[in-house]
């Protein structure tokens, strides 16, 4: 091999699927957040979805703050606005109708850490890790630092133990 | 509807669409939306997803910059902009914490979970369930020691 190439080589197994359909999708996650915030003043986060929504069938306390009740609504729209985004986004590309392999109990019992984890956390992937971190939070960066972490240990484990997929 | 004080009528709820339309067709294209990329990246076989958070990022941070310092309120709403600063104690490494062992075992995130069922995969409807679950048990937990709280008659915190 001609040590010339050796760090394109290198580059290519960073990256076995390129990065323009990465930097292409970051980039729209950024737009749809933009959209909302500049013209509502709103800082969309897709997590508080899980709380606000429970408000409509909970009589616990916790989830029918002011805030919650305020917000649901729209927070049903921006979801459902999520949900058909992706599928203009499958059916664009052919890809309706993928499922994961992923197991079921992962999904599940990952979910459900996912859920604590967010709310007693204040925020999520888009919350803290675009919003919060373009927002140069302090609290977003020690979250999302922290959630990084913690995720690549839990998955490093996991495939150590054999679990696949 | 007296609760719903962010309600504007119909552009309001429309610009809410068409951000969650982006927002989601964006989680699509990224490959968020599926678990297995995710994973991939957290077993360093693939670190694409540096991009996605980047990307997204980038353009969020420079949009509330240019709206907190050049511009005014939001039209349909009124609001003044802000940033999103949420206080610091020690419940956000605690909740990072759970949520990133939640996210390194099941490889998905509420956002993208959404968008992993306009894909039409209903297998992820287990992690939205357990999603569910979690948020509502903390609810639930928090609720109840708030009630403890007050029955001490201890000011409230909230």
């Amino acid at each position: 091999m001609d040590i010339t190439t050796l760090p394109l080589v290198a580059l290519a197994d960073l990256f076995p699927r390129g990065v323009a359909q990465y930097a292409a999708g970051g980039l729209l996650i950024g737009l749809g957040v933009a959209v909302i915030y500049l013209g509502t003043g709103i800082i969309a986060g897709a997590s508080t979805f899980l709380e606000s929504t429970l408000s409509y069938v909970s009589d616990v306390p916790r989830f029918n703050r002011a805030k919650y009740l305020a917000s649901r609504d729209w927070r049903v729209v921006f979801t459902l606005g999520i949900v058909g985004g992706a599928a203009v986004y499958a059916l664009a590309f052919g890809e309706f109708g993928w499922t994961t392999d992923v197991q079921w109990w992962r999904l599940l019992g990952g979910g459900f850490l996912v859920g604590v984890g967010t709310r007693v956390g204040k925020g999520c992937t888009s919350g803290h890790g675009v919003c919060g971190v373009g927002s140069l939070s302090e609290t977003s960066l020690v979250n999302v630092a922290t959630f990084m972490a913690f995720a690549i240990g839990t998955a490093q484990i996991v495939a150590a133990l054999g679990v696949s997929p | 509807m007296s609760a719903d004080t962010d309600g504007r009528g119909l552009a309001f709820t429309l610009v809410i669409l068409l951000g969650g339309l982006v927002f989601g067709f964006g989680l699509g294209l990224s490959g968020m939306a599926k678990p297995e990329i995710v994973l991939d990246f957290l077993q360093f076989e693939d670190f694409g997803l540096l991009f996605v958070m980047g990307g997204a990022a980038v353009v969020s941070g420079v949009t509330i910059f240019g709206a907190t310092n050049f511009l005014d309120r939001a039209p349909l709403t009124g609001r003044g902009y802000t940033r999103r600063l949420k206080t610091f104690d020690k419940n956000v490494p605690i909740g990072g914490a759970i949520f990133g062992v939640g996210w390194g075992l099941s490889g998905i995130c509420p956002g993208a979970a959404y968008a992993s069922v306009g894909l039409g995969n209903v297998t992820i409807l287990w992690a939205i369930l357990g999603m569910f679950l979690g948020a509502y048990a903390q609810g639930f937990v928090r609720s109840s020691r708030a009630e403890e709280t007050d029955a001490a008659a201890a000011p409230s915190t909230d």
